[in-house]
């Protein structure tokens, strides 16, 4: 699993790559936790068009980094979220609740 | 009578979270026999990394099961009808309540952001899930789909 960060203006967009399981979520979720606690952005935003596999893990995750922002009295969106990450987000009824954006052709 | 599987594998490896990958593809391996459709591809390998992932996650936690036999037994079967049944296996601690382990959102490890979603997912990805377990002895979750 591979991902780049970038940060503007407060806005810190990270991009996935990959298989967003247990054993990938686990390193991903220390590598951006780091990167939130030294940039404290009011807005994340976790590109997932990437993102080839997820499961309850990659949820986990997401659910995760989501807690993170609002606690933080900042926020998340999940830019053009794929189709194996919409589907777990579906089934546990939080693609309500997490703000998605979908972009046509979007730049890296 | 019952119907010996058209073919079948059985293989154990560390119950290490690096092996949830290599799950998946062993599954992936097994059906490309069937040809399978995408979607019902994901389908198989989404469950069976659930299953997978709760032996690695929580069957051997806080045992004093040594590391050489904290192991992951998985096998699966191809019996008539495109139909696959795919068993993962633990010598773990077992599930003492495995109908309330079952419910959407039951977790007992909230603390690691674990959602309690991994049956749930299971029960919507394949087409029918039993889970036998002996706390203290392990679980064992079968897995069972239907290939168009
Ligand atoms: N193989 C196992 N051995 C022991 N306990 C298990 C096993 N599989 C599941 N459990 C128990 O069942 C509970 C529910 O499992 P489930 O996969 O639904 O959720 P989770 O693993 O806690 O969270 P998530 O899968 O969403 O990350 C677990 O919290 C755990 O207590
Ligand atoms: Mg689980």
């Amino acid at each position: 699993m591979e991902h780049t960060i970038k940060s503007e203006n407060g806005v810190m967009t990270v991009y996935l790559r990959g298989e967003m399981d247990h054993h990938n979520a686990a390193r991903l979720r220390e590598q951006i936790d780091a990167a939130l606690t030294f940039e404290n952005p009011a807005v994340l935003r976790l590109d997932l068009s990437e993102i080839a596999f997820c499961d309850s893990s990659g949820l986990g995750f997401i659910m995760g980094r989501y807690r993170r922002m609002e606690s933080a009295g900042g926020s998340m969106i999940l830019v053009n979220p794929s189709e194996p990450t919409m589907r777990i987000l579906r089934l546990a009824g939080v693609d309500s609740i997490i703000r998605a954006e979908y972009t046509k052709g979007a730049a890296k | 009578m019952k119907r010996s599987p058209q073919n079948r594998f059985k293989c154990v490896f560390p119950a290490k979270s690096a092996n949830e990958s290599f799950a998946r593809m062993i599954a992936s391996a097994f059906v490309a026999q069937l040809d399978p459709r995408v979607d019902e591809l994901a389908d198989l390998k989404t469950a069976v990394s659930e299953a997978v992932t709760n032996v690695i996650v929580h069957a051997y936690a806080g045992t004093d099961i040594p590391p050489e036999e904290r192991v992951v037994i998985m096998s699966g079967e191809l019996r008539e009808g495109r139909r696959i049944a795919v068993t993962v296996k633990d010598r773990g601690k077992g599930i003492e309540d495995v109908k309330k382990a079952r419910e959407p959102l039951f977790t007992t490890s909230a603390a690691e952001e674990r959602s309690g979603m991994g049956f749930t997912v299971m029960e919507t990805f394949a087409d029918t899930v039993k889970v036998a377990s002996r706390p203290g002895k392990g679980t064992s979750v079968r897995l069972y789909k239907r290939f168009t």
